[in-house]
């Protein structure tokens, strides 16, 4: 539970206007999705880290 | 006196009064004044930190970027983001350490890695240097906020030097104590302004967000994406890295790390502080409402895009209540940063010459460092010409070249020892020294170098010669550390 190798995708991861997304030109849409991937990622990495079981009540 | 005053009056003492009540029931020590016993949970930390990021910078410098260069804005919500999924990794790493060698401060940190008081002394100056103008850069920026909301009634160093004794008071009452407190009042503000008016103001005026960004792409194309050059996607790809790495040294956001309960706390903020990162984007839609709405405003002058359109659009009241958030904005970071430099320099320099010194000595020599420091920023809010604005530039420049030195450590490395973490650094900080004061580009070596390399950010060319610097000393000067280490053994330092 390696997974944390996933932190290595929001590095790896648009500079158009067209088209707009939920009102937003691409490029800020894409930054946005970028955002919220990037918090996605960490969140999975902290519910499968092993060092983390046991400080849920902390 | 006008009603925004009365409210802007009103959060001051309300900030007065939270950081010296912060401080009600504990022994003051340096351990609970400097990174408050390492006892902060979750919500403080995250408060703390958010606090970093929602500065005088968001209300002014995030409206003011979108205003003035469009889409290059969206590097400070980006690298901020990645700092958080980097330090998940490196962050507990730092926490660990230093839990386990008692350490309070970043030269500290640097010199217990590396057994040198000389790293320590350079990292305290480093540190300091590349925390002065974020001081100024907030009083100012206070003293803009306050005075713009009052519709003038108070002048901006008046303002400043308000704030400056408000911050000073508590800082020396209660220290982190104080800041973590008034944290609270400050974050509930600034998302209610920040979100309110990133959504209001683009309805109001366009009828939504798309047909703002339409309205936008009708009079300044260029705004909605990256420039093919200067502020290009090379820039914005070398700019968010480096500043990725830069974040958790500065050392205020350090101070913050040593002040957590546990591992488990920074990786808890590390998950949820991209989100609330991306809070910032709604301070860009009012800049880039600004530009139809406020057009004109040239150079500095961007930077007030947020606060003329909010007297335009509001009664003095509303305008109040912005104000008055914008002076927490400017408190809290405020308070954090000369905390930690007073901290830095009070292990980097005094308790190397007076290593026997009581805890109470130590104390009050870092509350003198304190009022020192927020002093001579005071100094540069009423003098300050191009030194701070070179100082500035080169802040975030200088402190990401502690990043190799810290990264070699964590493996105990025979690349990297004192020597070359030193030779490495001030090679690095005089390559980001000579860029601010000559605006040196690859260009100017590499005559054909295309523009895709060019616009790379300097601190990477810096880090990466840093890097080069510091292995090759390091190689060369480890049978020295070996013989100096033999006959005099060093400090215990526990490692990771």
């Amino acid at each position: 539970r390696y997974f944390q190798l996933l932190l290595i995708v929001p590095f790896l991861m648009a500079n158009r206007v067209e088209p707009y997304v939920l009102g937003l030109p691409f490029l800020l849409f894409w930054i946005v999705l970028w955002m919220v991937l990037s918090s996605f990622i960490l969140f999975i990495v902290y519910k499968l880290d092993p060092e983390n079981e046991g400080s849920e009540t902390e | 006196m006008n009603s925004a005053l009365i409210i802007i009056f009103l959060f001051a003492a309300i900030a007065l009064y939270l950081g010296i009540r912060a401080t009600f029931g504990k022994k003051m020590s340096v351990d609970e004044f400097a990174v408050g016993n390492k006892g902060f949970g979750t919500l403080f930390i995250f408060l703390l930190i958010a606090g970093e990021v929602y500065t005088t910078f968001t209300f002014l410098g995030g409206s003011g970027w979108a205003y003035s260069n469009g889409s290059a804005a969206y590097y400070v919500p980006m690298y901020i983001c990645l700092a958080y999924v980097l330090s998940y990794w490196v962050i507990p790493k730092v926490w660990i350490f230093a839990k386990k060698n008692n350490v309070i401060s970043q030269p500290q940190y640097f010199m217990k890695s590396y057994n040198s008081k000389g790293l320590g002394i350079v990292v305290a100056f480093i540190g300091t240097i590349a925390l002065i103008p974020y001081i100024v850069i907030q009083l100012k920026g206070l003293g803009i906020i306050v005075s713009e909301a009052s519709y003038g009634a108070i002048t901006p160093t008046m303002a400043s030097t308000i704030g400056a004794v408000i911050v000073t008071v508590y800082v020396v009452i209660s220290g982190i104590h104080g800041s973590a407190w008034t944290a609270i009042l400050k974050d509930i503000m600034i998302l209610f302004v920040i979100v309110f008016l990133g959504i209001y103001i683009p309805y109001h005026y366009f009828g939504g967000i798309q047909p703002m960004f339409e309205a936008v792409q009708a009079v300044k194309p260029d705004a909605l994406t990256l420039a093919p050059e200067g502020y290009s996607v090379s820039w914005f790809i070398s700019t968010i890295v480096l500043n990725a790495f830069g974040f958790y040294l500065l050392p205020q956001t350090f101070t913050v790390i040593l002040s957590a309960k546990s591992p488990s706390t920074l990786k808890k903020n590390a998950v949820t502080l991209p989100l609330y990162t991306i809070l910032i984007l709604f301070a860009f839609f009012i800049g880039f409402s600004a530009i139809v709405q406020v057009p004109g405003l040239q150079g500095a002058d961007g930077d007030l895009s947020l606060l003329r359109l909010v007297t335009q659009t509001f009664d003095p009241w509303f305008v109040g209540i912005v104000g008055g958030a914008g002076l927490l904005t400017a408190l809290v970071p405020v308070s954090v940063m000369i905390t930690s430099g007073a901290i830095g320099l009070m292990t980097g320099f005094y308790k190397l010459i007076k290593p026997n010194s009581t805890d109470r000595q130590q104390l009050t020599v870092s509350k003198v460092f304190v009022v020192l420091i927020i002093l001579t920023a005071y100094i540069f809010v009423l003098k300050g010409g191009n030194a701070l604005a070179i100082l500035n530039i080169m802040s975030y420049g200088l402190i990401t070249q502690l990043v190799p030195a810290m990264a070699f450590n964590f493996f105990n490395s025979k690349y990297m020892n004192k020597f070359g973490a030193m030779a490495g650094i001030l090679t690095g900080v005089f390559i980001v020294l000579f860029n601010a004061v000559t605006s040196f580009k690859l260009v100017n070596i590499f005559p054909n170098i295309p523009s895709v390399i060019n616009d790379i950010n300097i601190g990477f060319v810096a880090i990466l010669v840093n890097i080069a610097v510091g292995v090759i000393v390091s190689l060369l000067t480890n049978s020295i550390v070996r013989k100096q280490n033999q006959s005099n053994m060093p400090d215990e330092v526990i490692n990771y």
